[in-house]
């Protein structure tokens, strides 16, 4: 599909890196204020949509963004699992185990492994969504051609 | 008890929805409608009389909260209304391009 | 804390994403991989059912403690029923695994098969392993979405009409679902399954909780195919592909729609006599009717499909008439025996209607077609599919030695010496017209001088489809064991036993 007029791509170059840079504000604060890994993961996917759509299929490769975003987002769940499953060889046979060690309330870093967890769903929300609207936008053009 | 209602109003708009629309995309819509008020109706269960959003800060040791644990639900549940609701469209694209319309009426291969 | 019950549900996890990933990398890697990952899983499932014994395992997920004897976090419960689900989960998932090798062959895409594969399983083990109203949703939800994506994998015009259906339905089912956990977490602002039981003690609302049934009943019911609620079986079942039937049919519609129903039933709520004979005659008429729309059906899938609403007909109705029993508060064992003989026609049907489909698969095959009216002959050109759909459909009528005789004659004696003669007589009719309908079947298959010019090139279908078959078949006469009293104790007297008596359900959850 063709991209869109001048000024929209200009002003997707801008504000493209804005939104991203809010998402990851809400994913890594996301023990202190409300949000946190899926809220924050759908901002940053919406920054990535933004750049397909303002840039159109002529321009960008979309089968190798597919691919990346695949290979993103299953290594991001396999860390997920990984951590949780850290307790149990720890000795302590606990699943999902609150293992670091956590600060006072209100720090930026405290609360333990929650941080990390909200990083990784982060990334994995943001691949996925991607990947759903890669998914729509791939097929409806293998069919017009 | 306003708010109750409220809901009821919307699942039964969700419901009229799902059952008398011909077309595929509205039958989709009217059922991300119906699950919507399903959420509105757990995050209503959960108010305390006079309480604030469940945030804890170091300032006020004696605030009464609102009870966080149907929010929680409720965001897991907006999650997978998400990933039903995607699952329903890249069907309903795909039965487009097989039988050329997206009126239910004519989608009728299987019967018996 | 046993550490073997969250890798029940990890490792199949892990391994959709691994599947993915590695797919990617090393060419043939996913197929072969995924069988040994289920062979895995069978072993651990076999080790905690020999494990478990009459007690029950719990695992608290994170460490919470309870605190004032209320418990917080999530549980995860392991007891006798669980472990028998678990054994017939990893079972029939292996061996569908195996046939897939070569079945998939003729699909693209495999990876995104096997991934799907694994999250069903996963979403299926962690429903059964769960002891929280809250964790059922979560996990019943993932396997559902897997279900719905791989009823329309081979994308064709009947599967994507098929699989549309079945998640307008699905949808609607969950929503209810949804209801009902608030409408009970409103009332007793817990979601522990032992603690609620715990709550009704102190005050029971009889009309607010028979609605609260009902919602429950609906959404759950519509998942495990009950009569009203049976609109996208036939249609589902005979578009997805033949090892998915097979799983769908044999497994998923009794891991997240009976064993749920039966569970919450019996260890939640407080059963009354309306909703329990409710319960039967909705069995009743699921058994009757299943199994009259399944005679006059040509397509092979389509019958075997409508035939599994009446055989789980059949196990609504033992579990309901030990309802009526437990309700009204007479004959203990006479209801402990409809129970158990409802949950060894679980076992059985798992196994035979496993079958069944795995040979319409290899029949479909070969063939190309699934009209009852184009096969014909083929007893001499595939000896190994003929003489196993021969023992599972003798087994699926109820003729001795084989193991459907078994369950059905405990459920017919439960239901006579409870004196409901009429779902006895019910019972004796529907087992005859299923043997005809499975007679139809064999002639018109197998033992039918078919049209000759196309049935030339047909032989014997490969290696690892033959081995499910034979081990499926060998499984329909060993199960037939289960039936004398030693190995009954073994298995199926736990089960029972925890599901009649609440009480220890809550004492070993409540008191650790």
């Amino acid at each position: 599909m063709k991209g869109m007029t001048v000024i929209v791509k200009k002003t997707t170059q801008i504000l493209a890196g804005m939104i991203f840079l809010y998402g990851t504000y809400v994913v890594i604060h996301g023990h202190l204020t409300p949000g946190g890994g899926f809220a924050g993961g759908v901002i940053m996917a919406g920054a990535f949509i933004l750049i397909t759509l303002a840039y159109g299929s002529d321009f960008l490769n979309l089968k190798s963004k597919e691919a990346g975003s695949t290979a993103t987002e299953n290594i991001s769940i396999l860390m997920v699992i990984l951590l949780s499953v850290v307790g149990l060889f720890l000795g302590t046979k606990i699943f999902f185990l609150n293992f670091l060690p956590k600060g006072t309330v209100g720090e930026l870093i405290s609360a333990g492994t929650l941080p990390l967890y909200n990083i990784f769903v982060g990334i994995e929300v943001t691949s996925s969504i991607f990947i759903i609207f890669l998914a729509l936008v791939i097929y409806k053009e293998e069919e017009l051609t | 008890m306003i708010t109750y209602l409220m809901c009821f109003i919307l699942f039964l708009t969700g419901l009229y929805g799902v059952i008398t629309r011909r077309n595929l995309l509205k039958i989709a819509i009217s059922l991300s409608i119906m699950e919507v008020s399903a959420f509105l109706f757990f995050t209503l269960i959960g108010y305390v009389e006079g309480g604030k959003a469940p945030i804890v800060s170091p300032a006020e040791p004696n605030q009464v909260y609102v009870d966080p644990l149907p929010q929680a639900m409720v965001l897991t549940a907006i999650v997978i209304g998400l990933a039903t609701t995607s699952l329903l469209l890249a069907i309903i694209i795909r039965i487009y391009g097989k039988y050329g319309t997206f009126d239910i009426r004519e989608i009728k291969n299987l019967k018996g | 804390m046993n550490p073997v019950i969250p890798i029940l549900v990890i490792v199949p996890l892990a391994g959709a994403f691994l599947m993915m990933l590695l797919g990617r990398l090393i060419r043939d890697l996913p197929k072969y991989f995924t069988s040994v990952i289920m062979l895995f899983l069978v072993i651990a499932s076999f080790y905690s059912l020999i494990n478990i014994g009459p007690g029950i395992s719990v695992y608290k997920t994170g460490g919470w403690e309870p605190i004032n004897k209320i418990p917080i976090g999530i549980y995860m419960v392991l007891d006798g029923y669980s472990a028998i689900m678990l054994c017939i989960i990893s079972t029939i998932g292996f061996l569908s695994a195996v046939y897939s090798i070569s079945f998939i062959k003729r699909y693209t895409g495999e990876n995104y098969y096997y991934a799907l594969f694994f999250l069903m399983v996963a979403g299926m083990n962690g429903v059964v392993l769960s002891g929280d109203l809250f964790n059922i949703y979560v996990f019943l939800e993932i396997s559902v979405i897997a279900s719905y994506a791989l009823v329309a994998f081979g994308v064709g015009k009947s599967e994507l009409e098929a699989s549309f259906k079945y998640q307008v339905l699905g949808s609607i089912a969950s929503f209810l679902i949804l209801f009902g956990i608030g409408l009970i977490y409103w009332k007793t602002k817990t979601l522990n399954i032992a603690d609620i039981r715990e709550v009704f003690k102190n005050g029971y609302d009889n009309t607010y909780y028979v609605f609260v049934q009902l919602l429950i009943l609906s959404g759950f019911g519509l998942k495990a195919a009950i009569m009203p609620f049976h609109a996208w079986l036939p249609d589902a079942h005979s578009s997805a592909p033949s090892p998915i039937s097979a799983m769908l049919s044999g497994v998923f519609i009794k891991a997240v729609g009976i064993y749920v129903i039966i569970r919450l039933f019996f260890n939640m709520f407080v059963i009354s006599e309306e909703v329990a004979l409710l319960i039967t005659s909705l069995g009743a008429l699921s058994m009757v009717l299943g199994v009259f729309l399944a005679v006059g059906q040509w397509d092979i899938k389509r019958l075997l499909a409508y035939s599994s609403i009446s055989q789980m007909g059949y196990v609504i109705l033992s579990a309901g008439a030990g309802m009526i029993l437990i309700s009204r508060g007479e004959k203990p064992e006479v209801a402990a025996l409809a129970i158990t003989g409802g949950l060894f026609h679980l076992i059985n049907h798992a196994a035979f209607k496993g079958l069944l489909f795995l040979n319409a698969g290899a029949i479909e095959y070969r063939l190309g077609t699934r009209n009852l009216k184009e096969m014909g002959g083929l007893s001499e050109k595939m000896p190994i599919t003929s003489a196993t759909s021969f023992i599972a459909s003798m087994s699926i009528s109820g003729i001795p030695p084989f193991n459907g005789f078994f369950s059905k004659l405990i459920i017919i004696v439960a239901c006579v010496r409870a004196r409901f003669y009429l779902l006895a007589i019910l019972a004796v009719i529907v087992s005859i017209v299923t043997l005809a309908t499975f007679l139809k079947l064999q002639r018109y298959a197998f033992y039918n001088k078919g049209s000759d010019n196309e049935s030339h090139s047909v032989k014997e279908v490969d290696g690892p489809m033959v081995f499910s078959m034979i081990t499926l078949g060998i499984l329909c006469i060993l199960l037939g064991l289960l039936a004398f009293p030693s190995f009954r104790e073994l298995v199926l007297k736990p089960a029972v036993d925890i599901l009649m008596n609440a009480d220890i359900y809550i004492v070993k959850i409540i008191g650790m």
